[in-house]
């Protein structure tokens, strides 16, 4: 059995997207701009892409959501765009966002850092969110934006955005959120919360890869990422992705019709997998899980090293990940659990398992019996396990400089 | 930056075979007690480098046999990630029937050298090769236990890249030899900083004593200083054709103050060196008369003569004076 539990990465694209998307590669591929036929008879499916986007978030029409290619592009854009409309020409100097945010937002900011705009990093609480307060307590007349998550890749924690959203609106400081982990795993009401900017990507509730948008309230100003052609009402030019936009309407219909239920189902999956794997001694989850998104959990497993636990997983077909030591070329340890204020000895033990609706019951419990086999053959293994402590003067509590 | 870095790597399909095999079925895995090693009337070494909170960390068990100090047995126990695990596995295996003095001798490269499959391709891609240098510091650890010495003693030079064991002398050799002015260059000379990255400059996967950031920085400004050193004593020695251009117009300016200036003065004028200029047959001093000097008519005659062949007595027999 091949089980993906990797739904935070990226997840499959439903077959009914793809069928969707089908016609517009071959038979359908006018650009929409064109005045001919062949250019407008692509119109109609964009508007209903459009229609679906707009009723999924509930957003008013007053509002923009305009296609991008990515995430990466949709946060980039509203950094750079703040930094360019209200920082270089305006008298602010200020971004506020968090320690724990997707690297599109933390190496914009570190870039932005260097033209010299002034960056507060807030730091996560023990259930790995910001609190509003803190938030509010940064905030200066100088603050151009707040960029907050929705909810957490790593961890799965829906960030509090109505509560900051009303800070944000109190104090007229513009507020943009990452929702690309909430957008189609939880209810997001654009009209119940104040956020004036929104990033999505298709790709995370079983879109394409290559399309996302950007949500701009009340169709504000916003100087454009990308100049050209003036596509998308002048506001991101390049030629519409006819294709990935009426997958992404689509998925996104999908993904948020009938979402309680989803969600339920998923949760319900989710639930039975986590309750299986605590019962293994000296592991702990993050965060409480009636605020995570219903997908997602990060787990600790002390003595156990991620990427080991990766390789064991991956060797019985499951896919996860760890953003700890070793997986990725930079070997950072998480820093999420770093920033939760997790013991440093766990940094390294996280293992994150993110659901989809296409999980199934058999497939949850295939991973339950085969990660319960990989945690007793790796701690077998570890040297936190073994009961026959060094001989005086070897020991070794920190991390020692190699000589 | 290349067509080949495009894709990030798939690091786990560049293991060797064997990697593979011993991060799935390690033979050394365990422990070997106190009872087990007194048995056999041998001694138990158990040494630990490393922690969990680093993301790395390795025990290793040696049962030596005082009479010949061979290492009779060895094991492992690893908090790691796969290569970290097949590591140490090579490493006991490497370990056991030497001697704690042989031992000593196994280094990192030995470890990574023993986990190919075949002897011209590596183990394990650039970013793991550093899992393997954990072996080789427990290694000397248990070996110092042993021994009753500082481990640190083992190791008579200053290694700054363990990735590929380059010294701190061996990059300043090969910086100064080769001219190197880039970290590429050191690294394309020297496999240094070629692979885990962390001894390139601060802010990488582990804290280093020494970067090659500061190393080329400082033997920059020691070859600099040697230059500079070179030129003076060459300056010293009146060698003014191989002086660099300050020390030439200083020269020339202690040859004015000497013998000219002090006639110049009298008769209400003086001169300033402007430039030196150096082909392969003049030396052209540029000078500018100043005060009287300036349009008197044996400025460009008969004090020009008396310039000019001062400094071509005193310093070089190509010198030019050129007023300007």
């Amino acid at each position: 059995m091949k089980v993906y539990l990797d739904n935070n990465a990226t997840t499959m694209v439903d077959p009914l997207v793809v069928e969707v998307m089908a016609p517009f590669f071959s038979e359908i591929y006018g650009n929409p701009n064109s005045l001919h036929k062949f250019g407008t008879e692509s119109h109609p499916a964009l508007s209903k892409a459009i229609d679906q986007v707009y009723k999924a978030l509930n957003a008013s029409d007053n509002d923009d959501i305009v296609f991008t290619s990515c995430a990466t592009e949709s946060n980039n854009w509203v950094l750079k765009s703040i930094f360019a409309d209200y920082i270089v020409s305006g008298d602010k100097n200020h971004i506020i966002t968090t320690e724990v945010e997707h690297p599109s937002i933390l190496a914009t900011c570190r870039a932005l850092e260097k033209e010299g705009v002034k960056v507060t990093y807030l730091p996560v609480n023990s259930e790995g969110v910001v609190e509003p307060h803190v938030v509010k307590s940064f905030i200066t007349d100088k603050t151009a934006l707040v960029s907050v998550m929705w909810a957490s890749n790593e961890t799965g924690m829906i960030f509090p955005i109505k509560e900051i959203g009303e800070i944000c609106k109190e104090k007229g400081v513009l507020f943009h959120s990452d929702g690309v982990q909430a957008i189609g795993k939880i209810p997001v009401d654009l009209q119940a919360v104040h956020v004036d900017f929104v990033s999505m990507s298709a790709h995370k509730f079983h879109g394409p890869k290559g399309v996302g948008a950007l949500y701009i309230k009340n169709s504000q100003p916003l100087s454009p990422l990308l100049h050209g052609g003036a596509h998308m009402g002048g506001r991101r030019s390049g030629t519409l992705n006819v294709p990935y936009i009426v997958a992404m309407g689509k998925a996104i219909e999908l993904a948020t019709t009938n979402i309680e239920e989803k969600m339920a189902s998923i949760r319900a999956k989710r639930d039975t997998l986590e309750d299986s794997l605590l019962e293994l001694s000296d592991t702990f989850v993050v965060g409480n899980r009636n605020n995570r998104t219903p997908n997602t959990i990060l787990i600790s497993i002390r003595g156990v090293e991620g990427e080991g636990m990766l390789w064991d997983l991956n060797n019985g077909q499951i896919g996860a990940s760890t953003g700890s030591a070793c997986a990725s070329e930079d070997l950072q340890a998480n820093t999420v659990m770093l920033a939760i204020g997790a013991d440093s000895e766990l940094a390294h033990t996280g293992i994150r398992l993110s659901l989809s609706r296409f999980t199934t019951d058999s497939e949850i419990d295939y991973t339950i019996a085969h990660f319960k086999k990989a945690v007793a053959r790796l701690r077998a293994i570890s040297s936190s396990f073994a009961k026959v402590g060094p001989t005086p003067g070897g020991e070794s509590k920190a991390c020692e400089l190699h000589h | 930056m290349a067509k080949n870095d495009l894709l990030g790597a798939s690091l786990w399909d560049a293991y060797s075979n064997k990697v593979t095999t011993l991060m799935n079925n390690p033979n050394h895995q365990g422990e070997i007690t106190e009872q087990e090693a007194a048995e056999h009337g041998n001694r138990l070494i158990v040494a630990d480098f490393g922690a969990e909170s680093c993301g790395d960390a390795v025990r290793l068990y040696w049962e030596v046999d005082p009479k010949t100090d061979i290492i009779v047995n060895s094991k492992f126990k690893s908090f790691g990630c796969g290569t970290a695990i097949a590591s140490s596995d090579i490493m006991t295996e490497l370990c056991i029937g030497k001697t704690v003095k042989e031992a000593v001798k196994i280094t990192n490269i030995d470890v990574e050298f023993a986990l190919r499959d075949s002897p011209e391709i590596p183990a394990v891609p650039p970013q793991k090769m550093h899992c393997s240098v954990m072996a080789y510091d427990v290694i000397k650890k248990a070996a110092g236990l042993y021994l009753g010495v500082d481990s640190e003693s083992f190791e008579d030079e200053i290694i700054v890249c363990e990735c590929a064991r380059v010294s701190l002398k061996t990059l300043q050799e090969v910086i100064k030899l080769n001219d190197l002015t880039t970290i590429e260059q050191i690294t394309d000379y020297t496999k240094a900083g070629g692979f885990c990255k962390s001894c390139i400059k601060p802010g990488g996967h582990e804290k280093r004593e020494y970067y090659l950031v500061d190393i080329l920085r400082d033997t920059r400004r020691e070859m600099d200083e040697e230059k500079m050193k070179a030129a003076a004593d060459a300056g010293s020695k009146g060698n003014f054709e191989s002086m660099t251009l300050v020390q030439q117009i200083k020269a020339i300016d202690a040859q004015i103050d000497e013998s000219i200036r002090q006639f110049l003065i009298m008769d209400g004028g003086d001169m300033e060196v402007i430039d030196v200029k150096s082909s392969d047959d003049y030396i052209d001093v540029y000078i500018r008369y100043l005060g009287a000097c300036n349009g008197c008519a044996s400025s460009a005659t008969g004090t020009l003569y008396a310039i000019e062949s001062t400094l071509k007595e005193k310093l070089s027999k190509k010198i030019r004076v050129l007023p300007i």
